[in-house]
């Protein structure tokens, strides 16, 4: 491995030097590359390839090589209107409206009213709170909630102590929404300020006191400055989300099927699942997995073109 | 950020404003940095959410350490919730540790978790330094390969044909292997790496120094704080994993402690003293165990956490904004 100070190495990129000899050269940090690049390789790209057995009957003692092809049968299945399929489509666009109607604005609300914290004390003790129930699992998380707010939980132990009609959230269909919605809001609104806080201690401190001195007040200079400093995050996440909103809380839902059912809990990522890997149907989970990633690629692509015709950054540019 | 904080340090708390104004509408009112300091209504209204909030996160964790704690006698009373006990009670604890599931499923966790937090790391750094060197064959066409892969998701069904192809069902490398290098770590480290600075490694380099010789004896001795916040975002992501348990292992023996938790927690299947390993004519109440069981995974979330929080915010926006 050692190499004559001779030879100068990697940095001034030679571009006149043949393949081999560049790859000769530089094999040390090609070895170093290879086992994590064998990972992603493996893991993200190659896994792409069982996709395939979409358009198979797949049976898992056959495997892909011998499994019967049936073109797209596995999809007609689906467009054909399955009453399972499309109570989970319906479930899953419902609760991705509500994720973006209710859990998106929160933690922009929440970075406003930290930064606008004068004491830095504060600040921080808050952060380290609310940032702590991003790192619990969602087992954690679910368990929790039950215990708050079950029927023997802290919630309703209270009420019936003070003589109220205790509340039947958990198991309970009607509340399910409210429910997951507001364990992703106390899951992750404060660890998504990071992001939005760091934005917003860049915006040019000059333009504050440029507006101060025109007259603004505290609320017309958020209206003014601060928001329109934060657009482009918000418009990056957002399109970051819309390319997301076909797979909603797979591991907070799957938890959480047994108590409330199917019927308002069952969404694309959980059907993939039930259908696959506990069912026995392959191919036709795998044609949904396809065609949910196919359209979320699509959705982020358009989005982003979407943002550049209203003039905004968006997440690339091509 | 910096600017922001050291100027309101000065100024915080009611200390002299340094810069003072006028604020329109005829009140009066200090101005820092251009920002108005906030009325009385203001700041009581900020007081408030920031009070409820942070109770909403704390009061929970508070009465499951009490409930575990409490005696028999008090939980069975209070009918499952206790927010504070009369007396402490550690017998759901020695139960849970006497040798049954619980024991076992935490002893699958820590295995897990620091097996996959080392190779993670290792995979994760030699990537990250190969990625960082410009310029060398190959580089720019792997570092696309890595940038492309955050952007889609194989899914469920292949991720699991691959890790059957690979044999690794009902193994516990199927926790680990398929989640050991995530692409957007990768993509933090290396951007550390990048900014090392090229005068050292070119004085190493003249040294005769090979390769390895620098990533092991310069990249990763500078890079500690970083290597420090990706591990434990690693460590976090392996002793959390619930999913991959769940679909790449049949058999409960080798189930980790998230999904004991969900079985006997979540689930409420009853825990007898057969699951535990015990021969008691008495358990305590079922809320305890679960309690019990549920502060045994939070602990040691809890004490990373510190060491964690005073890095993640540099660690995570490295990544986001150097990339």
């Amino acid at each position: 491995m050692k190499t004559s100070p001779a030879a100068p190495r990697a940095v001034p990129r030679q571009r006149t030097l043949p393949w081999r000899r560049r790859l000769a050269r530089d094999r040390a940090v090609l070895l170093l590359a290879l086992p994590g690049m064998a990972v992603i390789v493996v893991f993200q790209y190659l896994a792409l390839g069982g996709n395939v057995i979409a358009f198979q009957d797949y049976q898992p003692y056959l495997g892909i090589e011998r499994s019967l092809w049936v073109g797209f049968e596995n999809f007609q299945i689906l467009f054909s209107g399955d009453p399972e399929f499309l109570n989970a489509l319906r479930n899953t666009l419902a609760i991705t409206l509500l994720q973006t109607v209710f859990v998106f604005p929160a933690p922009i609300v929440l970075a406003l009213l930290l930064h606008s914290l004068v004491s830095n004390r504060v600040r921080q003790v808050v952060q380290s709170v609310l940032y702590l129930p991003h790192f619990l699992s969602w087992v954690i998380v679910v368990a929790v909630f039950q215990q708050v707010l079950g029927g023997a939980g802290l919630l309703n132990n209270f009420l019936r102590a003070h003589g109220w009609q205790p509340v039947d959230v958990i198991g309970n269909a009607d509340a399910f929404y409210a429910l997951i919605t507001s364990q992703v809001i106390w899951k992750d609104t404060g660890w998504a300020t990071i992001l939005f806080l760091a934005v917003l201690a860049g915006i040019d401190r000059s333009l504050y006191e440029a507006s101060a001195v025109d007259g603004a007040s505290r609320w017309r200079q958020t209206w003014h400055v601060t928001l329109p400093g934060m657009r482009p995050i918000i418009v990056m996440l957002l399109i970051l989300k819309l390319g997301d909103s076909l797979s909603v809380g797979f591991e907070q839902l799957i938890l959480q099927q047994q108590a409330v059912g199917l019927g308002v809990s069952d969404v694309l990522d959980t059907y993939v699942y039930n259908q696959g890997v506990l069912g026995g149907f392959w191919g036709v989970a795998a044609a949904v997995g396809l065609v949910k990633g196919a359209i979320g690629l699509v959705l982020v692509l358009v989005a982003n073109k979407t943002a550049h015709a209203f003039g905004e950054e968006g997440v690339y540019r091509a | 950020m910096s600017t922001v904080t050291t100027t309101r340090q000065t100024t915080g708390r009611g200390g002299t404003p340094r810069a003072r104004g006028t604020a329109p509408g005829g009140r009066r009112r200090p101005v820092v940095d251009g920002v108005a300091l906030p009325g009385p209504f203001e700041r009581t209204v900020k007081a408030v959410v920031l009070t409820v909030a942070c109770a909403l996160v704390v009061l929970p964790f508070v009465g499951i350490v009490s409930t575990s704690l409490a005696t028999p006698e008090q939980v069975t009373e209070a009918g499952g919730f206790v927010l504070l006990p009369t007396g402490i009670d550690l017998s759901a604890y020695r139960m849970i540790f006497a040798g049954g599931v619980v024991t076992q499923a935490l002893w699958v966790s820590v295995v897990v978790t620091s097996v996959g937090t080392a190779l993670s790391l290792a995979l994760t750094t030699t990537l990250g330094w190969a990625l960082s060197r410009r310029g060398a064959f190959g580089v720019r066409a792997m570092l696309l390969v890595v940038l492309v892969s955050l952007l889609f998701n194989p899914g469920i069904i292949p991720s699991y044909l691959v890790v059957q192809r690979l044999g690794l069902l009902d193994t516990l490398w199927a926790l680990i292997v398929p989640t050991s290098v995530s692409a957007f770590n990768v993509v933090v480290v290396r951007a550390f790496f990048v900014r090392l600075p090229a005068e050292i490694l070119d004085a190493a380099r003249i040294d005769g120094a090979s390769e390895w010789q620098l990533f092991r004896r310069i990249g990763l001795p500078l890079s500690k704080p970083v290597l420090a916040v990706v591990g434990l975002f690693y460590g976090v992501g392996y002793w959390n994993a619930f999913f991959n348990a769940l679909l790449y292992l049949s058999d409960a023996s080798r189930w980790p402690l998230q999904l004991v938790l969900r079985t006997y927690v979540v689930d409420g299947a009853q825990l007898g003293s057969q699951d535990l390993g015990i021969d008691a004519a008495s358990l305590p109440p079922q809320t305890s165990l679960q309690m019990a069981i549920l502060v045994v995974s939070v602990v040691p979330v809890l004490l990373v956490y510190p060491f964690l929080q005073r890095h993640f915010a540099q660690g995570m926006l490295t990544g986001a904004v150097k990339g």
